[in-house]
């Protein structure tokens, strides 16, 4: 049932989608029937899964990257008094400046290559995972620290051994966020300035009119990006047992 | 106001057995002594059991001149207290009326205006202990790490220090609070009663002469409260505590001692407890009278706030 269901789903898009190109009559440079579409995958689906592979690589680095730098800011507001007042008007400039817009300048300094990608990958999860995590931390149940003072333990202790742990289930929820936005850093950057990805080869064949390609390559875009979401969600859920997240159970089905 | 750190070495007299006396009040450190105030303490209550063999003796702790405000009004302005050694103390008292402040004072979780002084010591001759090293906390809620097996909550304290944790020490304590198979168990599968068995666990596995407890087991149904209290009072006994309650029945069931706490500044007064050992059995005709007239004093104070 757990595998039928999304196939369903799959299936009905695809009938709805193929009525609709009927009921419009639309030529296929302007909306390919799902046929073609899937003709088209396979027609080219090697330079497809090429160019695939480096945006999955882009997706997945800009994620590391933007993990690892959020967290460790997040860690910094929390623990230093001075990186409140210094780091956190950055942090939120840093998000008041539209990424689409840095995207000509990052390739512009980093080159075609993958690094302004990945930079701009980073730059999408920074924000979302960073917020999440601090927020966790300055939300720690103030009993545990007071135990733990009572306790007689430092506060770095505090730090690594309360305030972290409980602030987890928070990151969490900042990274499900990171890994549903990251592909969006990524191919923003393929469509500034790239000679790889799937964002490139969209713009290759939008502007050669094979449109069927296009959405082919869109699909395989959203094909990933849902599958490394699923293994992020389950991946937090098994690291984090005990975190109470499930669903009453009227709501469950 | 300036506030100052709890740690002090100012001179600081001992009496042993609670008594309170006139030099301590003439203090030149300590403010003018309040009437209501200077009251408690005194009249030294027989201790009925010793201690077991604890090494060292509970301490004392010694309350004087300590003032709180929150928002320019003073919570208790020179306030005394004198916890004897090795008995359970009870405070009653409105809600809002600062027997958790006091309590969080001497936890040093909160710091109170210059001029008091808050001293824990074994006899007259040794110095203060250190205040980290000689209490531990108990609160309402169990505050138990929810990714952490009960073993381990057991074991907090030595992780949060950084020492080695005695395992066979705390699998003795679990099994003694009644949960020797639940060490694995996470805090959520546990009950309520199970879970506060477990902070009591933790608790004891900090082994401090001073135990300070924030209405432990308010949050718990009348059944299980009651265990809990033997419990507790079975296994605490010969320490020193301090039981901030808003139960009545609570604290002449464990408390050797009672005080009432009333007004704003608040002062303190102490009610007789009935005769006889911890934990008193509530049924008793003469509890019940105690009881009662407890329930009308409490009355009273909560119509002064």
């Amino acid at each position: 049932m757990r595998f039928i269901r999304p196939l369903v789903m799959v299936a009905s898009l695809a009938l709805l989608w193929q009525v609709i190109v009927w009921l419009t009559d639309a030529p296929h440079f302007i909306l390919p029937t799902p046929v073609r579409v899937a003709d088209a995958w396979w027609a080219h689906h090697l330079t497809i899964l090429g160019h695939a592979g480096v945006t999955l690589l882009e997706i997945i680095l800009g994620l590391m990257c933007g993990v690892v730098l959020g967290v460790s800011s997040a860690l910094a507001l929390a623990y230093f008094r001075p990186a409140r007042r210094w780091l956190l008007p950055v942090l939120v400039a840093s998000q008041a400046v539209p990424v689409f817009a840095l995207a000509p300048i990052l390739v512009l300094w980093l080159g075609y290559g993958i690094a302004s990608k990945v930079a701009m990958a980073t730059l999408i999860i920074y924000f979302p995972v960073t917020v999440s995590f601090f927020d966790g931390l300055r939300r720690t149940e103030p009993g545990w620290t007071d135990l733990a003072r009572t306790m007689g333990a430092s506060r770095w202790k505090i730090l690594s051994r309360i305030r972290i742990p409980a602030a987890l289930p928070a990151l969490a929820s900042g990274l499900r966020v990171a890994t549903a936005v990251a592909p969006i850093g990524a191919v923003v950057g393929e469509w500034v300035g790239a000679s790889a990805g799937l964002g490139y080869l969209m713009l290759h064949a939008n502007g050669r009119v094979q449109t069927d390609l296009m959405f082919a390559a869109l699909l395989t875009l959203a094909f990933f990006a849902v599958i490394i979401y699923f293994i992020v969600d389950n991946g937090l859920r098994h690291a984090l047992p005990w975190q109470p997240d499930k669903l009453p159970n009227h709501q469950k089905e | 106001m300036a506030l100052r750190p709890l740690h002090r070495s100012d001179i600081v007299i001992f009496f042993s057995g609670g008594a309170i006396s006139a030099e301590r009040l003439a203090l030149p450190t300590t403010p003018k002594p309040d009437p209501v105030n200077a009251g408690v303490g005194t009249g030294n209550l027989p201790h009925t059991s010793s201690p077991p063999a604890a090494i060292p003796p509970p301490p004392a702790i010694i309350i004087s001149g300590v003032s709180l405000s929150y928002a320019g009004t003073y919570l208790f302005k020179d306030l005394n207290l004198d916890l004897p050694a090795g008995l359970c103390s009870a405070l009653l008292g409105p809600s809002g009326v600062g027997k958790s402040s006091l309590l969080r004072l001497i936890a040093g979780l909160e710091e109170f205006e210059a001029g008091g002084k808050i001293d824990i010591r074994a006899n007259s001759t040794s110095a203060p202990a250190e205040l980290s090293g000689s209490i531990a906390y108990m609160a309402q809620q169990d505050l138990l790490l929810p990714w952490l097996d009960t073993l381990s909550n057991v074991m907090l304290g030595a992780r949060l220090r950084g020492d080695q944790p005695d395992r066979a020490r705390a699998r003795d304590l679990l099994a003694r609070v009644g949960l020797a198979d639940r060490e694995k168990a996470l805090p959520a599968t546990l009950s309520g009663g199970m879970r506060q068995r477990v902070a009591l666990a933790r608790t004891l596995m900090e082994d401090r002469p001073v135990v300070l407890m924030d209405e432990p087991f308010s949050a718990l149904d009348a059944i299980t409260r009651l265990r809990l209290q033997e419990l507790a009072a079975k296994l605490l006994h010969g320490r020193t505590i301090l039981l901030v309650t808003h139960d009545p029945m609570e604290a002449l069931r464990i408390g050797e001692r009672v005080f009432i706490m009333a007004g704003r500044p608040a002062l303190l007064s102490e009610v007789p407890p009935p005769a006889g050992n911890t934990p008193r059995d509530p049924a008793d005709a003469d509890f019940l009278s105690y009881h009662a007239e407890l329930l009308r004093r409490l009355r009273a104070a909560d119509a002064q706030i």
